[in-house]
């Protein structure tokens, strides 16, 4: 048996809907048409009336999710692509992750974010938004870069009593497949180190972290040995294992999907800088795509986005020093 | 099936009708002498940040407060202090929120219009009020669910709120789900200075519920008599499953946006007109030739509700603050191994 990313993440949503009456979804598409990527396939047939389709309204779609969750409810909402969920950022970040810290009362809500880059996707299907919602208090932001943790972080936000950003990875939908689904995990917030390394620690969650095991293949080759640790969680971010990363090797390098300005791998050289200067052997770096919206032609999207090639050219910088 | 609350059609109604004017009129009142005693507090600067009135909105809001029931939701407007007492709330809520005592609901962590109790069914208001309506639908929505029968949602703007984008998507969601939603809509012709031909150009706000395939009211919202009407009869016809409902109440504001607006902007004419009548003198008189209340009845009212906001005002100024030492302000997750540290 083989199972995909984006199967995982259906499979997770069939269990949650199985084991917890509170659980609905409600999304555009998300019913009986199963979603435009398929991820609610059948899900509206095996539970009648918990898998609900949405008008084109992601503002109220959220609004109504919040409203729910503090009635008792625990929903997922589907947004169709990440970049759509700014429509809902004032539901998001103003009335759900401020819910708690107001009025005691937490909320409870999932909110499934198609992310990152696809060839064709272009600027407003391609988003990687996890640096913008870690940004604001209240939320946890997930970013599972496995079948595995697709499928057990999914599981884990539902049962999270606080608003969950999830950010799935849509290059990893269908080619990342597993051989079946976990019956234990990590739990959230805590870093699973990808590959055993002692020159180098990348850092790097999402579908970067397959970009940058690719790297890390290259640079064997040419005889370094690189660490690569996978945030599974941006919020809250395990620094701990970082730095004891960065204590074995010396060196950082940070890898992210999203845009440079401020974001994760900011934030991961600025924990890493103020915590553990004297472990550095060289200035940390980091590598994010371009500082321009996403491109829509293959040609300009990869040369936009981070890739084994140019992850492996900015560790040897970090290595050569 | 359709109720009216108020339109007596017997001799036995008009007993009901008495006293149910009377309840809204003494939640009025009593808004009224809070709402004073709140500016007066501002004025001598006990109140940090603002202070919001529903002078000239009491009949409109107390008619929502006295139409509601318990489990009910309601997510209301900044000008809605007699709704809120009408519905649940206690002046005492009120004053600790405004000012600032750590044992109010929001213990200081948010202060002012932004109270409520979400489990007593008093949402606490995020300032992009358009944004309220659609939790109000999830609160309905979630309820249809699990099966629970016989509540309804109100959720209440003023003409500014019903030009952003989330009103337009909350009204749609509410009338495609068919949800017990009443939406009240106080027109009160200024969204803080802006007035109303710069904020929509239909005739009436009214005729967006054509557009939603929802029934809609207009109403004279100065007019006690017709707000219980028409906002009972808008709540009962959601309560009986007749799906989502607009009332737009045509009123002018007597007062500032906050009290720290003199409210020039308003044109005179505006304030001559029926639009500026002020809702209290128009039920005092009306309670008056009826008969249901003389000279020292009214004042008798009066003084009760002097008596209850002064206690509450008190109490709350001798509370303490928060203090920021004394318990986890600083967690915005429910999930403390989920915490990072603040450092």
């Amino acid at each position: 048996m083989s199972i995909t990313y984006l199967e995982a993440i259906r499979e997770a949503q069939a269990k949650a809907l199985r084991d917890d009456p509170r659980v609905f979804i409600y999304g555009q598409d998300v019913g009986a048409f199963g979603g435009a990527f398929k991820a609610t396939k059948g899900l509206a047939k095996e539970f009648p009336g918990r898998v609900l389709d949405a008008p084109i309204a992601e503002d109220a779609m959220a609004g109504l999710a919040i409203g729910a969750a503090l009635e008792g409810m625990r929903p997922i909402l589907e947004m169709q692509f990440a970049d759509f969920s700014t429509v809902a950022f004032n539901q998001i970040v103003n009335q759900a992750a401020t819910m708690f810290w107001r009025t005691n009362i937490s909320c409870p809500i999932t909110v499934r974010l198609p992310c990152g880059g696809t060839a064709g996707g272009g600027p407003f299907h391609s988003q990687t938004m996890e640096a913008i919602y870690a940004h604001y208090p209240g939320l946890v932001v997930l970013t599972p870069a496995t079948v595995e943790d697709a499928y057990s972080m999914l599981l884990e936000a539902v049962a999270i009593d606080d608003p969950v950003i999830f950010c799935e990875h849509k290059f990893l939908y269908y080619h990342l497949k597993a051989d079946s689904l976990p019956t234990e995990a990590l739990p959230v917030g805590k870093a699973r180190i990808a590959r055993v390394g002692r020159d180098l620690t990348l850092v790097t969650y999402s579908a970067m972290v397959h970009e940058s095991l690719a790297a890390a293949d290259e640079l064997l080759s040419e005889g370094w040995e690189v660490e690569v640790v996978d945030l599974r969680s941006v919020k809250p971010l395990d620094t701990d294992t970082v730095i004891a990363s960065v204590a074995r090797t010396g060196r950082l390098l940070c890898v992210g999907e999203a845009w440079p300005w401020g974001g994760v791998t900011a934030e991961v050289i600025t924990r890493v800088v103020c915590e553990g200067y004297d472990l550095l052997d060289a200035p940390p770096q980091r590598l994010n795509a371009k500082d321009t919206p996403v491109p829509y032609h293959p040609n300009l999207w990869s040369a936009h986005r981070p890739t084994a090639r140019s992850i492996a050219a900015a560790a040897r910088k970090v290595l050569q020093r | 099936m359709v109720q009216t609350v108020i339109e007596p059609t017997s001799a036995g109604d008009v007993s009901a009708t008495r006293d149910l004017y009377i309840k809204a009129y003494r939640f009025m009142l009593l808004a009224r002498v809070l709402d004073d005693k709140l500016a007066s507090l501002y004025r001598a600067g006990k109140i940090l940040g603002g202070v919001f009135l529903g002078r000239g909105q009491e009949a409109l809001s107390v008619s929502i407060g006295v139409g509601l029931r318990e489990r009910d939701i309601f997510a209301p407007l900044i000008r809605d202090m007699a709704g809120r007492l009408a519905f649940n709330e206690s002046v005492l809520d009120a004053a600790r929120t405004f000012l600032g005592s750590s044992l109010g609901p929001m213990r200081g962590r948010d202060g002012n219009i932004h109270r409520g109790r979400p489990k007593e069914g008093q949402l606490a208001m995020i300032s992009h009020l358009g944004a309220m309506i659609s939790v109000v639908n999830g609160g309905l929505f979630a309820r249809r669910m699990r099966g629970i029968k016989g509540t309804v949602g109100v959720a209440c703007c003023g003409d500014g709120s019903t030009s952003t984008g989330s009103f337009h998507e909350a009204m749609n969601q509410a009338a495609i789900e068919k949800l017990p939603l009443v939406m009240v809509v106080a027109d009160n012709q200024y969204a803080y200075s802006t007035p109303t031909e710069r904020q929509f150009a239909c005739r009436s706000l009214v005729d967006r519920a054509v557009g939603y395939g929802i029934p809609g009211y207009e109403v004279d919202g100065t007019n006690l008599t017709a707000c219980l009407n028409v906002v009972g009869e808008a709540i009962a016809r959601a309560r009986a499953g007749e799906g989502p409902q607009l009332v737009v109440a045509n009123l002018l504001r007597l007062c500032g946006h906050g009290e720290h607006d003199d409210a020039q902007y308003i044109e005179p004419k505006l304030k001559a007109s029926d639009l500026g009548r002020d809702c209290m003198k128009l039920a005092e008189a009306y309670l008056t030739q009826q008969s249901w209340a003389d000279a020292a009845t009214l004042s008798k009212w009066r003084a009760e509700a002097v008596q209850k906001v002064e206690e509450a005002t008190a109490a709350a100024q001798r509370e303490p603050g928060p203090d920021p030492f004394a318990e986890n302000y600083w967690a915005a997750l429910s999930t403390e191994n989920l915490l990072e540290g603040n450092e």
